[in-house]
């Protein structure tokens, strides 16, 4: 399936110096000539090298769910700026700036659609707006996305690329991550799975919440996936760091995730995965192991 | 209720040896008194009329100060080198506490206190951020910035209160997790994350209190409380002022402005539902009067704990959600 459009100048022999300026590029990892629409069929990665581009939420959520299934939620909830923050200019301006700027009202798609046949409950975030930053919005729509995903018992899927926490929010993008966490606990009560897909770049508050509460964690190729900064790292601890510090493979290394897993087959990896949860659930809905009273107290509070 | 000789071996006695340059004119005031009695003995000349003017204005001189102070101020009030920690309010608060060590996987860290503690004759469980008074100790608490065991031994010992259905009270002051190559190697972002989840689950009461310092995910590692209280002149906030200031103004130095920015103190955390109460502290801080502010302490801690009697188990976990939940401020068009 083409997801963005037939490629225009394939079939078409073209002389170098008839290139159209911006339709070729050099690959900024391995300097290779490459062809923009080539890059774009392939997810955003380069076709010579496999380095991954930053793909934005309307293509990721495309490459995930089957087309016309998806079914946006909170679409036009937008930052209150609620302590009329001001740097070298007002958040609200800098917000107003960034929505013209990018057509996102905020740094998080949410909805459900159809991964297959399979229904789910899918966040993504978005680097563009704001540097994918958490604020009261992405709290708020991943944490709705949450309660609905358990409402439907639906699986959750959020693909995370974030700076961290909303500085311009301050202690409110604090509190989203105590938010959405304690939400991802209900899911837990409810047996159902929660997937998280890490990307190029998921730091800070991000990480530190819901981003590392995955039942299955995933993460593309040599992304950078810490809690701190590395340049706060080595003004800290005033050393050289380790060659790949924090990119996906050192997280492996050290036990942090479940699997690296290629852009282009991470839509199948989630579909087994969740499949693999999922097909028994209708019978496992009593559980003992202790906590599964307030399981049932827990999940019908969170029906009201 | 409240030891008054025990306090820690740490704490320095001596008052106002560090003083900040927005108490000058306190300091001053005070020079000028003790110079007035020191003078009026030596020379047996009666200047108490002087003497007590003096005194008159040193009080109004002092809520002038106290009463105005920036949030920047605040926050070097916050990190006052003489400021009480956790131990010293353990110390003089508890009548009895066992530390509990140790995370069970990997390592003991010690930025973070734990134990079995008792409060006016009831059992609770104690877990606080930890930083050193001199320069040993506070290599040795890392500041008070804990590693990914300091997280996990504090929700394995929640965990523990939990089953026997004893209160938590989370003492909250540090500058921040540590940022270093270990603490992400072991998987900071997860133990913060993990405790986040949690304590969003624990059956019995959570009451955090943040003392001075609270700095980011650190602080909220061991945060999620059924109530959140701060002291009068800490801080809670998303991000340093001086690291905010870096980024957003590209200049360290404007620290003060994004202090401003940040709406860090316990007013504005307030009224954004943030925390839930304002410990009162002794006139410029905690410091200046350490006996009077764990008195002040161990009052709001015993209200607290009498509020959960009677509260289902239930109603301890479903309200600690709804508190969470209800944070945010958002459009909707
Ligand atoms: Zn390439």
């Amino acid at each position: 399936m083409s997801l963005f459009g037939r490629p225009k100048y394939s079939k078409i022999l073209i002389k170098k110096k008839d290139i159209p300026q911006g339709l070729w590029e050099k690959c900024k990892s391995c300097q290779e000539i490459i062809h923009k629409t080539q890059l774009e069929e392939n997810l955003m990665t380069c076709p010579k090298c496999n380095f991954l581009y930053p793909l934005s939420s309307a293509k990721r959520i495309a490459s995930l769910i089957e087309e016309g299934t998806f079914v946006e939620l909170d679409k036009t909830m937008r930052s209150a700026d609620p302590l009329e923050f001001l740097d070298s200019k007002p958040y609200s301006i800098r917000q107003e700036q960034t929505i013209k700027k990018t057509g996102l009202n905020d740094a998080v798609i949410t909805g459900t659609g159809k991964i297959n046949s399979l229904p789910v409950a899918l966040g993504v975030m978005d680097f563009d707006f704001m540097g994918g930053s958490m604020g009261s919005v992405v709290g708020e729509k991943i944490t709705r996305l949450i309660e609905h995903a358990i409402e439907k018992s639906l699986p959750v899927i959020i693909v995370s690329a974030s700076g961290g926490a909303r500085m311009q929010e301050s202690t409110l993008s604090l509190m989203q991550m105590a938010k959405t966490s304690a939400a991802l606990g209900r899911l837990r009560m409810k047996n159902l799975p929660f997937i998280s897909v890490l990307t190029n770049p998921t730091t800070g508050g991000t990480t530190a919440s819901f981003a590392s509460l995955g039942d299955v964690i995933i993460a593309e190729p040599k992304a950078l996936i810490g809690f701190a900064g590395p340049r706060v790292i080595q003004q800290t601890i005033k050393q050289e760091l380790p060659d790949g510090f924090q990119r996906s493979e050192f997280l492996l290394d050290h036990g942090l995730i479940d699997m690296i897993v290629e852009r282009k087959d991470i839509k199948e990896t989630i579909h087994f995965t969740l499949d693999f949860f999922m097909s028994g659930k209708k019978k496992s809905s009593d559980n003992g192991n202790g906590k599964g009273e307030l399981r049932e107290l827990v999940g019908a509070h969170a029906l009201v | 209720m409240l030891k008054k000789n025990k306090r820690n071996a740490n704490q320095t006695t001596s008052k106002a040896l560090i003083g900040f340059e927005f108490e000058k004119p306190v300091s001053e005031l005070e020079g000028k008194i003790r110079e007035l009695k020191e003078f009026s003995v030596k020379e047996g000349i009666d200047m108490s009329s002087e003497i007590k003017s003096l005194e008159e204005k040193l009080v109004s001189k002092k809520c002038d100060v106290y009463n105005n102070l920036t949030p920047w101020q605040r926050i070097q009030i916050a990190r006052h080198p003489n400021r009480p920690y956790t131990l010293d309010y353990i110390n003089m608060i508890m009548d009895d506490f066992r530390e509990l060590h140790g995370d069970r996987r990997f390592a003991e860290d010690p930025a973070i206190v734990a134990g079995m503690a008792v409060i006016d004759g009831r059992r609770i469980m104690v877990i606080g951020h930890q930083k050193g008074r001199d320069v040993k100790e506070r290599t040795f608490r890392r500041f008070g910035m804990p590693n990914p065991e300091g997280y996990r031994k504090a929700i394995r010992i929640m965990k523990l209160a939990e089953r026997f259905n004893i209160p938590i009270i989370t003492f909250i002051d540090t500058p921040g997790a540590f940022p270093g190559v270990g603490a992400e190697e072991r998987g900071q972002a997860e133990s913060i994350a993990s405790n986040l989840e949690e304590m969003s689950l624990l059956t019995v009461p959570v009451i955090a209190i943040v003392i001075g310092e609270g700095g980011s995910g650190g602080a909220l590692g061991i945060g999620v409380g059924n109530r959140v209280l701060i002291l009068e002149y800490a801080y809670y906030s998303v991000i340093s002022p001086e690291g905010c200031a870096a980024i957003l103004w590209k200049d360290g130095g404007k620290a003060s402005l994004a202090a401003d920015a940040l709406k860090l103190t316990g007013n504005d955390l307030l009224k954004l539902g943030v925390v839930d109460d304002i410990v009162p502290e002794p006139m410029g801080g905690a410091h200046n009067d350490v006996e009077q502010m764990a008195l002040n302490l161990h009052k709001a801690i015993i209200k607290e704990l009498d509020s959960f009697e009677g509260m289902s188990k239930e109603e301890i976990v479903n309200s600690r959600y709804d508190r969470f939940r209800k944070l945010g401020v958002v459009n909707e068009v």
